[in-house]
């Protein structure tokens, strides 16, 4: 469970949202620029909000009135992005294994093999980021991320590089991993087949007002 | 040519040690600095980026005066390092000190150059994955930097090896202790008949200084196409 409420201000533009997230896929739509982004920053450390709490599972990675403040590498908070951000001096199996070696959150995350079969990633162990396709890198990039044991998983538009059919043979797998593993994520996206598809509940983000949609 | 004199041979085999302990001690502050340059803000950082410029656009004379106030047998750091049993003082370890000082704002340079130039959404994303910030530095920006770090080594090398000014002015030019091959040829042109001996050298300098850059150019290719994972 993600509570969310804050104000955060970047000169004239101000975000606000006062939520709570479960468990499932949350899509996140609005117009570009509404603040969709910001609250992904907002929620992974990236930006400190201007005033109020952030709080996962219990655990509270910011907190204004009481000077509260994790790091994002303290978080466990996954992140996938438009573009894999992939280490390109790292094999794949390296890259997946990376959050590895930061212990994750002490209880058991799902295994190398488990992830390598959910996503069909084993043909690829050996090869370097630059010589994967776009759905390639994406489904990497996803597996690393849920290597890292998180919490929550924050989803950038993930399929946006993509051209039509690598979305349609990318989206069985979010769904595998929405429907096999019980962890929150959070899915930013322009597209309502996408919405369709993965959400079990729908934020909306207008002129930075975040807001549940019924 | 000719086959080299013992004094010569000392002057060549001082410059190439001289040369590679500045760059093997200037290696670690360079990177530090560099960092802090590149992806850190804080009070004082143009101040520290003007500081390491600095010998780059003194005249080598001056830096090497200012070396001998503040490192000489007489100044404030020399006398507290000579209770230490540190001399830098007309030592050959004062050649390495000058010379490290000359070329540092070159390493510096090309370490920040490639470190600036690392992707900080990868560094973003390393953090994300529970890499706090020392592991981000050694798993992500320091591999990723590792090329022109490779070539900030060699130019430091280079500039180590042909450092004249700053040298001769902090530790003089002693045959077998501090007389580095610049300064050997300065000395033979200054000598009626030194003129084949100096040439002798000059050619071994322009040598060595064309074995430097081409491996370092190899090297950098290697190291760029592992990094950028071109090789698999």
């Amino acid at each position: 469970m993600l509570d969310l409420s804050l104000t955060h201000r970047i000169g004239t533009f101000t975000l606000t949202a006062d939520l709570s997230i479960g468990p499932g896929v949350t899509a996140i739509t609005g117009p570009s620029g509404a603040g969709k982004t910001t609250l992904l920053s907002l929620i992974a450390g990236l930006s400190r909000p201007s005033a109020g709490r952030i709080v996962l599972d219990g655990k509270v990675l910011v907190d204004t009135d009481s000077r509260t403040w994790l790091p994002p590498h303290r978080r466990h908070v996954g992140q996938v992005f438009q573009e894999a951000r992939l280490f390109p001096h790292l094999n794949v199996r390296h890259n997946l294994l990376y959050g590895r070696l930061f212990g994750g959150r002490g209880r058991d995350g799902p295994t190398l093999d488990t992830i390598i079969d959910l996503l069909d990633i084993a043909p690829l162990l050996h090869r370097r980021p630059r010589d994967l396709s776009g759905g390639e890198r994406q489904r990497v990039a996803i597996g690393r991320a849920l290597l890292s044991n998180p919490a929550l998983l924050l989803l950038d538009e993930p399929l946006s590089a993509l051209d039509p059919a690598r979305k349609a043979e990318l989206l069985p797998y979010l769904q595998r991993l929405r429907d096999g593993t019980g962890l929150p994520m959070l899915y930013v996206t322009h597209q309502r087949e996408e919405v369709a598809a993965l959400a079990t509940a729908w934020l909306r983000v207008e002129q930075g007002v975040v807001a549940m949609d019924q | 040519m000719g086959t080299f004199t013992a004094e010569e041979m000392t002057a060549i085999w001082l410059s190439v040690k001289v040369a590679c302990w500045a760059t093997a001690v200037s290696l670690g502050p360079g990177i530090l600095v560099a960092w802090l340059l590149a992806r850190r803000s804080f009070p004082g950082r143009i101040l520290l980026d003007a500081l390491v410029h600095l010998p780059l656009v003194l005249p080598p004379v001056v830096t090497g005066y200012l070396l001998l106030l503040l490192f000489g047998r007489k100044g404030p750091v020399g006398q507290v390092l000579a209770e230490f049993g540190i001399v830098f003082a007309f030592n050959w370890t004062g050649a390495v000190l000058a010379c490290s000082v000359m070329a540092f704002p070159l390493l510096v340079r090309a370490i920040r150059l490639s470190m600036e130039a690392v992707d900080t959404r990868l560094e973003d994303a390393a953090a994300g994955l529970g890499a706090p910030p020392w592991a981000v530095f050694l798993t992500v920006t320091l591999p990723l930097s590792l090329p022109g770090i490779l070539s900030g080594a060699i130019l430091c090398f280079a500039k180590a090896l042909g450092e004249f000014g700053a040298t001769i002015t902090f530790v003089a030019a002693i045959p077998g202790v501090t007389q580095t091959l610049p300064a050997a040829i300065y000395g033979l042109t200054q000598v009626p008949g030194g003129d084949a001996a100096a040439l002798r050298l000059t050619l071994v300098a322009a040598l060595i200084a064309i074995i430097a850059v081409t491996a370092s150019e190899l090297l950098a290719r290697r190291v760029r196409r592992r990094v950028e994972g071109r090789d698999a």
